[in-house]
């Protein structure tokens, strides 16, 4: 059945006409946190074609297209492993500059994009939002979840750098599902706070490229987690980065430390965020044909 | 009797100016904050208008509602609530069945993506499942004439072309209530008669539709009911030619407020609208031959002009300007004036234009802007039948094709 702007499993009252029909009610807005997850998933096609769109233009609007994408971090690690490696001497677990650096890059280069493109999602697409009604949460999820086809390009060139490097997986890479799970959420969880600020206030979308890169400082992407001091690991753990990039490279070469009491604070942090973001989001959802 | 699909009660939308005027960038707010740190607990002065206050309605099914009002009388607001768009302020509605809503020509086009792409794109954002869009692809492509293209890029489509392909994804909406605005406003008059050939099939079938639209002969042609909106609220709700009639009527009355969207000094005359005056015809305000056409022009003054400035252009829907004329020194008594043009041929293709004139004393403006009704030109088509190569000009020709010789050269024969 197409779902066109009603749908069946969020009607309230969900009752039903002779005729078969769906009733949909309409009201001014109400401050109850109600997320409306039947009505989303009633739109997971929607949000199918604009992960579709999003990975079509993409790739159709630069030349190089799929090269950029494995050339872009592939010379950020080169830069990386020349200055942070070989010059500044930062210690990498005794891992190879190269593997250690691009085990880190790859998912930190999936959340630095995706981050900012939720960030813009819901202003780019305002011609959509005031002419058509679907659940705007359908927007930010697109934005993440597009991402993701960079992140698997990008993660085949890293299982080629490791194999020349000649390190074996290990068991731990079935952690790899979780911990990318988590990078998703912790790019949608601040994707939802940014995209719904930059529709109220236009130049957030300038902010947060700094964001980011004071962030990336903040996660072990140019160095180890182990030069910050223990007693401060808890608090750095609550950034949910340093739990995903430590433990993508431990899952990947079995150096490092398994994921423990980090990802858990990591864990509980992305909770927190995401659920914040969806209520914030949720708010100006209702308002936001009516602002853009 | 049938079933109410749509009953709406006490609709209201309220905007907030002051918000929508203020400044959204942070760096203001921010800078707003240090400069006094108080404001940001006082409530920023907050001027707020209804752009629609308590609209009652119900819509039957199988019904086909029109809504007719100036621009910024509310039928879009109205539209934008019943389909969920934005929420209303006040009251409440209940619709039963699936909506689809067509607010837009191109709603989600991406102009990147081929016509194929799309038309996936597009039926999707407006509610087709992919299964209902792959069943019905043949057929939309075939609608919009555009076989041959439907892999090349929109942004290399005319317009026409990008129309074409828009309206033919929206019009194989199957919706249970349709809602419509405006959106037949563009595009040539032989597409837009196939189109509404279309919505009259949905109505037909027994589809609910509700439909925003300042082209009155459309609103005559389709609907069953019409409500008009006036100032945010119903002025009036009964049968087609009631309210068109009466709407007209006051559009038209060359007493009282100017029509149109508009600015000068109106306390001191404006223009109260327009008409054409032969060939005599059943609306004032549509043309079906070239010409020869009269047109009048109503312009009421309040006050006599010595040094009276007057200008008139004429543009067409997608505003270029087609034709500009202005009259200078005129002197005019206190009272109302016919300003007649008359035109030997008024070359124009089928479609909505719009004329803007002006009234002047001396460097002072007493009226400027649209008028309205709009001006539609309903002639026969002199042009390419695709309207890539239509052009502008609707001139029509007598061709022949003959054996060439010296007494038809143009050029001297030596």
């Amino acid at each position: 059945m197409a779902t066109v702007t009603s749908n069946p499993s969020v009607a309230a009252p969900a009752a039903k006409l002779p005729h078969g029909s769906v009733i949909m009610r309409i009201e001014p807005p109400r401050g109850l946190f109600n997320l409306h997850l039947g009505e989303l998933w009633a739109y997971r096609e929607l949000l199918y074609f604009f992960v579709w769109r999003d990975v079509k233009v993409r790739y159709k609007q630069t030349v190089i297209g799929v090269l950029w994408v494995v050339l872009q971090p592939l010379l950020t690690m080169g830069v990386f492993t020349l200055f942070f490696g070989r010059l500044a001497k930062l210690p990498s677990n005794g891992l190879p500059y190269p593997v250690f650096y691009f085990a880190a890059l790859v998912p930190w280069a999936y959340f630095s994009t995706a981050l900012q493109n939720c960030t813009s999602v819901v202003v780019d697409n305002q011609r959509v939002i005031t002419k058509v009604y679907f659940p705007r949460l359908v927007l930010p999820i697109s934005a993440v979840v597009s991402g993701l086809v960079d992140f698997a390009i990008g993660f085949a060139v890293l299982l080629v750098v490791t194999t020349i490097y000649g390190i074996k997986p290990t068991l731990a890479v079935l952690w790899l599902p979780v911990l990318l799970l988590l990078a998703v959420l912790t790019a949608l969880g601040v994707g939802l706070w940014m995209s719904a600020l930059n529709a109220l206030y236009r130049d957030v979308r300038y902010v947060v490229p700094f964001l980011v890169q004071f962030w990336m400082f903040a996660s072990p992407v140019v160095y180890p987690s182990s030069l910050v001091p223990q007693r401060w690991r808890w608090l750095y753990g609550l950034n949910p980065m340093a739990g995903v990039i430590d433990g993508f490279r431990w899952a990947l070469t079995g150096h490092g430390v398994a994921p423990g009491p980090l990802m858990l604070a990591s864990a509980s942090a992305v909770m927190v965020v995401l659920l914040g973001g969806l209520f914030f989001f949720q708010r100006m959802e209702g308002t936001v044909a009516d602002r853009v | 009797m049938s079933t109410v699909v749509i009953h709406g009660e006490g609709l209201g939308k309220r905007y907030h100016r002051g918000a929508l005027q203020q400044s959204t960038l942070l760096r203001d707010q921010l800078s707003r904050m240090l400069k006094s740190p108080l404001s940001v607990f006082r409530r920023p002065k907050d001027e707020t208008f209804w752009a629609l206050e308590d609209v009652s309605l119900e819509v039957r099914e199988g019904e086909v509602l029109g809504l007719i009002g100036r621009n910024g009388a509310g039928k879009t607001t109205l539209l934008k609530i019943l389909s969920r768009i934005t929420k209303p302020t006040t009251g409440w509605a209940e619709i039963h069945g699936r909506v689809g809503s067509l607010l837009e020509v191109g709603t989600g086009f991406h102009g990147e993506l081929s016509g194929r792409e799309n038309t996936f794109l597009s039926g999707a954002i407006l509610g087709m499942s992919k299964r209902e869009i792959n069943r019905k692809f043949d057929e939309i492509v075939a609608f919009a004439e555009l076989e041959k293209f439907i892999d090349t890029p929109v942004k290399h489509y005319s317009s026409g072309m990008y129309v074409r392909l828009a309206f033919a994804v929206a019009a194989h909406l199957e919706p249970e209530i349709l809602l419509v605005d405006e959106v037949l406003a563009v595009g040539d008059i032989n597409f837009q008669k196939k189109c509404l050939g279309k919505m009259g099939d949905v109505a037909r079938a027994g589809r609910t539709v509700v439909l925003v639209s300042h082209q009155l002969n459309q609103i005559r042609r389709l609907c069953h009911r019409v409500i008009w909106i006036e100032a945010a609220s119903v002025r009036q709700d009964g049968s087609p030619e009631a309210v068109v009639n009466a709407y007209e009527a006051a559009m038209s009355k060359s007493e009282g407020a100017p029509v149109g969207s508009r600015t000068g000094d109106h306390a001191r005359g404006h223009f109260t609208g327009w008409e054409i005056i032969s060939p005599e015809n059943t609306s004032p305000h549509s043309l079906d031959i070239i010409g020869p056409v009269t047109v009048r022009f109503m312009l009421k003054l309040l006050e006599p002009i010595k040094h009276g400035i007057h200008g008139i252009t004429l543009y067409n829907a997608e505003r270029q300007l087609l034709w500009g004329w202005a009259a200078f020194e005129l002197d005019l008594e206190l009272g109302v004036h016919d300003l007649v043009y008359h035109f030997p041929m008024l070359p124009l293709k089928p479609g909505i234009y719009t004329w803007m004139v002006s009234f002047w004393d001396r460097e002072e403006l007493i009226d400027m802007g649209d008028l309205a009704p709009e001006f539609h030109v309903v002639t026969q088509s002199f042009q390419h039948p695709r309207d890539e190569w239509s052009g502008l000009l609707n001139l029509p020709s007598e061709f022949t094709v003959r054996p060439s010789s010296a007494a038809y050269s143009s050029r001297p024969s030596r």
